[in-house]
């Protein structure tokens, strides 16, 4: 069971407390885009086997979303920081790097 | 080859069983091949035969980085059913589940099939009006399903708990001739038939890179060297991404692990499969004994093979509720594969942007019951550019917004 950390209200949580929401910072698409770009958005996805920045909410406590960086394939928790971000903090770039 | 049959066991019993040949042949690779299959599960050898045997195209080398039917081929519940509601899936599933019937006798080899039928529990109304619609449909299309009551569904399977307190049963889907069969075997007996006709199955091989000259796939990198193809089809279902990733594209599909465990072995008790997908679970005996039981999936990508404990607690909890009996039984194994779920989590059968280079992935969570249909559209694909199998599960149906709506697997709401 993950164990990640909400950057909101600091508690180490277990992975029941937590909604799993996929890829994070995709590039969203409205209206009049074309189909590329929907499918794009929709549909493809990096599914990595290695480091990875995926969304979370924090369902069961303050309910806030975040962004978790993990390795898919062994489920080493690099960090996590808020999901009002363009990009994931430095500290956590050079630790996914690392690995690469 | 050496045929298998009464009269070979005679004979090697009387001389020892010293007689017995390698099953298949471990070649060392050559430099060229016509058709590279990547994926040496069943998918990907039953493409190989089927290439061969319908195609009459033999120069087929099947790579494999671990070892032959150990991914998803060896993990999975064994169940075969083809009670779909859209005609694509139900033709698919269908010729599947009749190439079944006779796959034993056709590769010699005892895939122990057993159509002791498959019954899908409703245990909502939406359900109930949800399978009286896949009824009519499949009666449609030709598939021999029927609505049944509850009473059925009791003298079906007597140690179902038909009255339960959240969800009880108000009646089924039940597929006569779906079943079980013995999922080793089936890439046993394909692997041994492949390579019978002069195929190469390459184990502890990985795929490394794929070489592509002017859009065109012409050889892939490997762990013992590069070998040169005319196509190339990737089938190695939770790894796809990562494949598609060597050749330069991208792919609608998330991989993650779906787990699966077995009990202590005991009496039988049960002689058909249930799914129950209201509550988020399904059962059946194996011939040893072992009530066999798939759980859920992670909500998240993972490649780790182990998935999260309380998928497990949530499947078992929902299934002793069903089946009362089996709340004293020791769990033996447990496992996970690494299921790859596409969007609208049907399968993609398809060439790519690549030219040259096919793709058969996304079977989610539920590929076995598909593998010798699938082998079979993607070697038609493959060999003729087109198959009416494969017409609706391009590559291109996300883009176009042409989905298949059938969320439907596993037969359970992953």
């Amino acid at each position: 069971m993950l164990l990640l950390t909400c950057p909101h209200c600091g508690l180490a949580v277990e992975e029941t407390e937590l909604s799993p929401g996929g890829e994070a910072h995709l590039k969203r698409f409205g209206p009049g885009s074309d189909e590329d770009a929907f499918e794009e958005y929709l549909f493809l996805r990096d599914n990595p086997k290695g480091p990875t920045l995926e969304r979370w909410r924090h369902s069961y406590g303050c309910g806030k979303w975040f962004i978790a960086a993990r390795d898919t394939a062994t489920n080493r928790v690099f960090g996590t920081y808020p999901a009002q971000t363009g990009g994931p903090p430095d500290w956590i770039v050079k630790a996914m790097e690392a690995v690469r | 080859m050496k045929r298998y049959s009464v009269f070979a066991i005679a004979r090697e019993a009387a001389r020892y069983h010293d007689g017995w040949e390698r099953a298949w042949r471990s070649p060392e690779p050559k430099r060229r091949y016509d058709v590279i299959i990547v994926g040496a599960g069943g998918h990907g050898l039953a493409t190989a035969y089927y290439l061969g045997k319908n195609h009459g195209i033999t120069n087929v080398a099947v790579m494999e980085k671990g070892w032959l039917g150990g991914g998803n081929t060896g993990r999975n519940t064994t169940i075969i059913r083809s009670n779909y509601l859209q005609d694509p899936s139900a033709a698919i599933y269908e010729k599947s589940r009749s190439l079944y019937e006779t796959l034993s006798q056709e590769l010699n080899y005892n895939v122990m099939f057993s159509p002791r039928g498959v019954l899908m529990l409703a245990q909502t109304h939406h359900e109930v009006r949800g399978y009286k619609r896949t009824a009519h449909a499949n009666g449609l299309q030709g598939v021999r399903t029927e609505w049944v009551d509850p009473a059925r569904v009791k003298e079906l399977c007597p140690i179902m708990n038909i009255h339960g307190p959240r969800y009880p049963v108000l009646g089924g889907l039940w597929q006569s001739r779906g079943g079980t069969a013995r999922h080793d075997a089936v890439a046993w007996g394909y692997a041994r038939a492949c390579s019978d006709m002069g195929m190469d199955i390459i184990q502890k091989c990985e795929v490394t890179g794929i070489d592509t000259d002017g859009g065109k796939v012409v050889a892939v990198e490997t762990t013992r060297g590069r070998i040169e193809c005319g196509q190339l089809a990737g089938i190695v279902a939770g790894h796809s991404s990562v494949l598609a990733e060597m050749a330069g594209f991208r792919l609608p599909l998330e991989s993650v692990p779906l787990q699966a465990l077995v009990s202590e072995p005991i009496k039988p008790c049960m002689d058909i499969v249930v799914m129950a997908n209201t509550v988020h679970g399904y059962m059946s005996q194996s011939d040893k004994g072992e009530m066999v039981i798939g759980g859920g999936t992670d909500g998240y990508v993972g490649y780790t093979q182990r998935g999260s404990f309380h998928h497990i607690e949530e499947t078992l909890r929902a299934l002793v509720e069903t089946f009362p009996m089996i709340s004293r039984l020791k769990m033996l194994r447990q496992w996970g594969g690494i299921v790859d779920v596409t969007g609208d989590r049907s399968p993609i059968l398809s060439k790519t942007p690549v030219e040259g280079m096919f793709l058969n992935c996304g079977w989610g969570t539920g590929g076995f019951k598909a593998i010798p249909g699938s082998g079979w559209a993607m070697a038609e694909l493959m060999a003729k550019g087109h198959s009416p199998l494969t017409a609706e599960f391009g590559l291109e149906r996300f883009r176009e917004g042409r989905f298949i709506d059938e969320s439907v697997a596993a037969g359970v709401a992953h």
